[in-house]
């Protein structure tokens, strides 16, 4: 079992998809930071020597931010926003679409499950 | 897509031009402007602007995390107080 940037433990995984599980990296990441260390991307993570899962854990260690550091820092941007009041702000009050979207069907992802309107007739002949 | 940094940032040069007199004078004064595409450059901060929204004037005083947001960002153009209920209908 790795253990890389605090909890993350991909293991029967090859090291390109396995470092994904870690917030912050994806697979072209993932890439960039084997091919740094001279692993083989194919190479599963369990067959990792530990000086290369050391060499692993440096790298992402100098040169990513991940997991909590980039959890907040995320947040800290959002909270400016609502800080200053612009529109964008705003937006992430109400738990709106914050880049323009149309908000008459769909952004879910944003407005969380449907909330039927009680009563709501439909219009008659 | 963002604007091309060779052109630097856009500042109606009116309002560009109040503020260095307002910040020449050293008096306070709000600035009323139109001009909501403008960006908020480093000069505006700790002046009241008064930004129009179609409507009316809304004050905005700019501080130092407001700099490279644009003034219409902060006086939004629709008012949107919630779908009308039943019972209100036909009273407005």
């Amino acid at each position: 079992m790795a253990r890389i940037s605090g909890v993350d433990i991909p293991d029967h995984k090859r090291g390109e998809i396995g470092l994904t599980y870690i917030f912050g990296l994806g697979k072209s990441t993932a890439q960039k930071i084997l091919d740094q260390a001279g692993i083989s991307r194919d190479k599963k993570v369990k067959d990792w020597t530990d000086e290369e899962s050391n060499k692993v854990r440096s790298i992402i260690a100098e040169n990513f931010k991940v997991e909590g550091v980039l959890k907040s820092e995320i947040q800290l941007s959002i909270k400016r926003l609502l800080d200053i009041g612009c529109y964008r702000g705003l937006r992430h009050r109400r738990g709106l679409p914050v880049r323009g979207q149309h908000t008459k069907n769909n952004s879910r992802t944003r407005k969380g499950k449907r909330k039927t309107v009680a009563n709501k007739k439909k219009a008659v002949k | 897509m963002g604007r091309s940094l060779k052109k630097g940032p856009y500042i109606d040069y009116r309002l560009d031009n109040k503020v260095q007199a307002i910040n020449e004078s050293g008096k306070k004064s709000v600035i009323k402007t139109w001009s909501r595409r403008s960006m908020i450059s480093p000069d505006f901060v700790g002046h009241t602007f008064a930004v129009h929204n179609g409507n009316k004037f809304i004050p905005v005083y700019v501080t130092e995390n407001m700099v490279g947001h644009k003034f219409g960002e902060f006086a939004p153009t629709r008012n949107f107080r919630g779908h009308i209920s039943k019972k209100d209908k036909g009273k407005r």
